[in-house]
């Protein structure tokens, strides 16, 4: 199994009672009250350094993504801190997760840029193709709802179609006409950067992933329990397309906090969960459940299945105690490294999971204590999760070709 | 309160559109609001003397199917082949809210085809000075007080109440969700798409009926609307908000009525 660092790079100072105070994390938090540039250029450099040391520590990806006007994460064009990654000797993986294509006019923007970054980092690029958030495209960027998937598709189409066209073309779509589609450059890796997708339930982009044969990325932070179900149904969709149960189909992000015993981990990481889940998950459902953006089919499938945001698991975050997020739930895996190691094996195995996103800086840990929790999880847990899935002989097809770290029998292999 | 259904079948790509068709008399088009279509007290009192037809947004019951209607000048192209299916030449238009800016732009497209226009405090321009409201991204009961009233009404809960049996509530709460995007295809972020620069082109005698404690258009557009439309008046209905036929439907009715008569 591939372990990648991921950051989401949010803004670790709130005031205690900002669930109370505000309506939500997103869209709407004042920035003049609440974000302080001078905070936010303490925190840039904190975030590129954390990154660096993770690549530095042997993790076999780093992983970035892109979010606007919250406090959750505002990476906001994640691709210029990938390019300061992308400039570093490594053979780490660079996980973009990703651009989100809707919001790009023309989407041409992100065939180019990550064409470059590939380019850039030695072929080491993950190109991630997020549909986006309903509060970052339909809230922050003012896409009718209706129009994020068909916009989606469109830019697609279009990115893969300038990537791996040989020659000149025109494109003819309903929201991007180009006359001229002739990348400079195009990218290192042939025919194109492996392409994963991200989701948080829509039906459409199970089938999306397994008709293209992508890797699918399910980011909930609800935790694996409750991730079960979907998983399943992921892998159900792969099953009727007729492909193979390769784990390495699927990706899983989960917050994890390490120490050297479980008591000294609940001691120092409690108030940074509780934080993290009555802020940064402070989002009303009107704003994540906008009417047009889930299809009819999506909103019914959920309605039937009941489907519970984290609220339905842990009414009140900000009161809730270690064994709420470790134990009733299993939202967090948090511990000492052995209870972390074997809940995270049992959780990889469990849901089939080929790329595990660790989030292991979580909103408003500190530099230190975020060093802290990489570099235990590095030296204790990261070598148990490395194996997982060898023996059964599957292959990472879903891997960039330039990101050789820990690929000792494929490189042999290609020699 | 229901009214027959006429199925049109416009496009190989989109379901037929429901037109609710009541009445007798000289033909009248009502298009309607956020809420969706429903047959209400207004619509009875209309059809007493005229005969009503009242079409089903395009897209309310599968809003996916809008991505064959772009922008507003397909879906007043769409309407214009609804009319020419129902047999309808001239005809009176009534639109309210969201029914009310698409009433004017097929006016504004096809001056010759209405006689009269009423506009009930219909969405379609813009004013820095006073915003429409949002009334999409905003909470339940906000929305509620925005589109209809005071959510602590027991007219407006009975309004909203849902039904008992399970599966009948699923499919009332999709309902609800799918006519929402439908209008929201149209009018998300901003509910102006240069409305104001056709406004000109009506030559119907226009009535401007505003609930005068609209909340989500406040009343000055009244004003803004007459200004652009040559033959029109304004009538404001004292205690109603954005859906006056709601709050008031005798003064409303009684307006609407006496503007139509011939």
């Amino acid at each position: 199994m591939k372990t990648i660092w991921f950051h989401m790079q949010g803004y670790r100072d709130l005031p205690d009672d900002f669930h109370k105070r505000y309506e939500s994390v997103w869209v709407t938090p004042p920035t003049d009250e609440l974000c302080d540039p001078a905070m936010v250029a303490k925190y840039l450099r904190w975030n590129v350094e954390e990154l660096e040391e993770a690549d530095d520590l042997g993790f076999d990806g780093l992983g970035i993504n892109e979010h606007h006007q919250n406090a959750y994460g505002f990476p906001v064009s994640p691709n210029l801190i990938a390019s300061i990654l992308a400039r570093r000797q490594s053979d780490a993986a660079l996980v973009v997760l990703g651009n989100t294509l809707p919001l790009y006019n023309p989407p041409m923007r992100v065939a180019e840029e990550f064409a470059l970054l590939d380019c850039l980092s030695g072929g080491r690029l993950v190109a991630g193709f997020p549909v986006g958030s309903p509060m970052d495209t339909v809230g922050c960027y003012g896409i009718p709802p209706t129009q994020v998937r068909p916009r989606y598709y469109e830019a697609h189409d279009l990115i893969k179609k300038a990537w791996t066209t040989k020659g000149t073309f025109p494109f003819n779509g309903q929201f991007t006409k180009l006359r001229y589609v002739n990348m400079w450059p195009k990218p290192l890796q042939q025919p194109h950067p492996p392409i994963w997708l991200a989701g948080g339930g829509s039906v459409e982009t199970w089938k999306f992933a397994a008709d293209n044969n992508y890797t699918y990325n399910y980011l909930s932070f609800n935790g694996h329990a409750a991730a079960k179900g979907m998983m399943d149904a992921y892998w159900q969709q792969v099953e009727q397309a007729g492909l193979d149960d390769n784990p390495y189909r699927a990706g899983f992000a989960q917050l994890v906090v390490v120490a050297d015993t479980d008591a000294m981990a609940e001691k120092l990481y409690l108030k940074h969960l509780q934080n993290f889940y009555s802020k940064s998950l402070h989002i009303p459902a009107h704003q994540a459940a906008i009417p047009g953006f889930m299809t009819k089919k999506s909103v019914e499938y959920n309605l039937r299945k009941g489907a519970k945001s984290f609220s339905g698991l842990i009414a009140d975050p900000y009161n809730a105690t270690w064994k709420d997020f470790t134990e009733t739930n299993k939202i967090v895996i948090g511990g000492s490294p052995e209870t972390v190691a074997t809940q995270l094996e049992e959780a990889a195995r469990n849901l089939r999971i080929g790329h595990l996103m660790v989030i292991l800086q979580i909103q408003s840990m500190d530099r230190e204590l975020t060093s802290y929790n990489t570099r235990l999880f590095a030296d204790k847990v990261l070598p148990r999760l490395r194996n997982i899935w060898d023996k059964e002989g599957y292959k990472d097809h879903w891997w960039p070709a330039g990101a050789t770290r820990n690929q000792v029998v494929q490189k042999e292999a290609a020699e | 309160m229901t009214a027959p259904i006429t199925s049109i079948k416009v496009a190989e790509e989109i379901s037929p559109t429901a037109v609710m068709i009541k009445g007798d008399g000289p033909p009248l088009v009502y298009l309607h609001g956020l809420l969706g279509p429903e047959w209400d007290g207004l619509l009875d009192d209309l059809a007493k003397k005229r005969r009503v037809h009242a079409p089903a947004h395009v897209g309310s019951d599968e809003p996916e199917e809008l991505r064959h209607v772009d922008g507003i000048y397909d879906l007043v192209l769409y309407y214009d082949e609804v009319f020419d299916r129902l047999g309808l030449e001239q005809f009176d238009l009534v639109g309210h809210s969201f029914g009310g800016m698409v009433a004017a732009e097929i006016a504004a497209a096809y001056p010759a085809r209405v006689r009269k226009l009423a506009l009930i405090d219909p969405l379609g321009l813009w004013r820095d000075d006073e915003p429409v409201e949002d009334y999409l991204m905003v909470a339940p009961d906000r929305q509620v007080g925005l589109l209809l009233g005071d959510p602590a009404r027991d007219d407006v809960k009975a309004k909203l109440a849902l039904p008992d049996d399970p599966e009948a509530q699923l499919q009332e709460i999709l309902h609800r969700v799918t006519v929402m995007a439908s209008s929201a295809h149209f009018l998300w972020p901003i509910p102006e798409r240069g409305l104001k620069k056709r406004l000109h082109r009506i030559r119907a005698e226009t009535l401007i009926l505003w609930g005068a404690d609209d909340r989500l258009v406040p009343q000055v557009y009244a004003h803004d609307f007459a200004a652009k439309i040559a033959k029109s008046e304004v009538a404001i209905i004292p205690g109603a908000g954005h859906a006056p036929q709601f709050d008031q439907r005798a003064a409303v009715s009684e307006k609407l009525l006496g503007f139509l008569a011939p």
